[in-house]
């Protein structure tokens, strides 16, 4: 890439990032025995930017900090959780309050399953949730109207949330964030339990909000849903983001993917070489103090052991590792 | 030698059918794919197949003979959410050997440690929980496997590791898998034959 496109892409990035997280850490207060305290970190040093109109795959297991970094957003963590770093929002930082008042209007939330949802209200009345007096018909209308496009039946809007089957539920979760304007759209893994003419619907629906000029979070462990449609893949692991690349990047042997453990989740997809790497992800208790990802390295060496790697830029990406260039 | 449901019918309201004189067979050594809508009664028929609901018409069997009443069922079946499968109150070893004794080889190839064996359940993390549960279901007397999207919540390497572990042991041991899943690239990959749901089911779906 020349310079030319990468001073561009730099000054696009500036103008649109719509959420700037920079240096996020999180860790949970909490008690041993007795009065005895300890301080459990989930997320550290973490730094990623969601664009306007377009979609940020995060891409992580499960206990690597994703629904985490979503809560620690839309301000809903719990009382004994400590949170360091620096949430922008459209140029300002926010602080509890600021995400009280844009959650729900401005950052929305597609939440992971309908067991968010309260299980005795009509979904209908928690898609359209509180709406100002004498809107109520307006919004009314607006919910039938998403629910048609959505191909849910007018019966549906009667059901409670166990009445629904996996796909249904997945498009009255989708439709509760379409209903409002919201600009940032948050979604915490809508993949998993959905056939394929679903999933598609799903992903075709997140493109759609990202068309609009919305910005969309993809939180997913399923790397295949999130190349379909993403325009930036953030590779989570052990709390903190090890990589930033581009959806071209994930082509053939993985040759271009900048850091060992995005390369072994490529790797290990069963259209490719279905090939799994030792060892698994460090539990939250665990200690690590280099990188991360160190055990299970294959580019490791003595520097890798003493202290987290800085963050470099490479090819209009990101990378954590002391061994690219 | 396989496990065969035959001409099963199943509903949890009269007049509403999710099964209709479904057919199925399974035979031992092999891996058959099975894919379907969400929704449409995969999971179901997993259970009468594992033994789970007893009102069903329709016959189920076990190499041409009746589903055991009592005792050790030679089919097992693994759930897609491993921490919905074991008792949180319970410690690993506890729950490793509900069922039988579970063999050292089994532990040494699915990378089950004993420094884990002292953990609760909420001490893991979802992977290592479903290593527990396969090892759990692959007791002495298993013969066929049913794996119900055992890695839908799980990263793509999880996923890759834990079948990988799966398809040596059931090739080892000579075990029947019936694949649930909705990701055909996993499915063409480790099965040798594939069914697709609605081609053996008789019921139409909204």
């Amino acid at each position: 890439m020349g310079n030319k496109t990468e001073i561009n892409a730099k000054g696009k990035e500036k103008a649109e990032a719509l959420l700037n997280v920079e240096d996020l850490s999180l860790s949970f207060i909490q008690y041993t025995s007795g009065l005895r305290q300890t301080e459990l970190k989930v997320i550290s040093n973490l730094s990623i930017q969601a664009n306007r109109g377009e979609i940020l795959a995060v891409v992580g297991s499960s206990g690597s900090g994703k629904s985490l970094l979503t809560h620690a957003i839309l301000g809903i963590l719990p009382s004994n959780a400590k949170l360091d770093g620096k949430i922008e929002y459209d140029g300002q930082v926010l602080t509890q309050k600021d995400k009280e008042d844009l959650r729900g209007k401005e950052i929305a939330l597609v939440p992971q399953s309908v067991t968010y949802l309260d299980p005795l209200m009509k979904v209908s009345n928690q898609v359209i949730g509180a709406v100002e007096k004498g809107k109520e018909d307006l919004m009314k209308k607006l919910q039938r109207e998403i629910f048609q496009q959505y191909n849910l039946k007018p019966e549906v809007e009667r059901m409670y949330p166990h009445e629904l089957s996996g796909g249904m539920a997945r498009r009255v979760l989708v439709s509760t964030a379409v209903m409002s304007p919201a600009k940032l759209i948050i979604v915490d893994e809508p993949t998993p339990g959905l056939d394929e003419k679903t999933l598609n619907e799903t992903l075709s629906y997140l493109k759609d909000m990202a068309n609009k000029g919305s910005a969309v979070m993809l939180i997913t462990h399923d790397i295949e849903a999130a190349l379909k449609i993403s325009d930036k893949i953030a590779v989570f692991y052990a709390g903190t983001v090890l990589e930033v690349a581009n959806v071209e990047d994930f082509k053939n042997d993985g040759e271009n993917l900048r850091h060992p453990y995005t390369q072994a989740l490529w790797n290990a997809l069963p259209q490719n070489k279905f090939q799994a790497i030792e060892g698994h992800q460090p539990m939250q208790d665990e200690v690590v103090d280099g990188c991360v990802f160190y055990e299970r390295c294959y580019k490791k060496n003595e520097l890798c052991s003493k202290g987290i790697p800085q963050i470099k830029k490479i090819n209009g990406g990101v990378v954590r590792c002391n061994n690219v260039s | 030698m396989s496990l065969k449901g035959e001409n099963i019918s199943f509903g949890y309201k009269k007049n509403n059918l999710i099964l209709n004189n479904v057919s199925i067979s399974l035979d031992r050594g092999d891996v058959l794919g099975l894919i379907g809508d969400s929704g449409s009664g995969k999971s179901t028929l997993c259970k009468i197949l594992a033994g789970y609901e007893n009102n069903y018409q329709g016959k189920v069997s076990i190499d041409g003979k009746e589903v055991p009443k009592k005792g050790y069922n030679p089919v097992q079946l693994v759930f897609q959410h491993p921490e919905k499968s074991v008792n949180p109150k319970w410690k690993m070893k506890d729950i490793l050997n509900e069922g039988s004794n579970i063999s050292q080889d089994i532990l040494d190839s699915f990378g089950i440690k004993k420094n884990w064996f002292n953990r609760w359940p909420n001490e893991l993390s979802g992977g290592e929980l479903q290593r527990f549960s396969l090892a759990r279901a692959l007791g002495p007397e298993t013969r066929y496997l049913i794996a119900d999207e055992i890695t839908t919540m799980l990263d793509a390497i999880t996923q890759a590791q834990i079948w990988n572990m799966v398809l040596d042991i059931v090739k080892e041991r000579n075990i029947g898998v019936l694949v649930v899943s909705h990701e055909k690239n996993l499915i063409e990959k480790i099965c040798h034959k594939v069914v697709y749901f609605k081609d053996i089911n008789n019921v139409k779906h909204y």
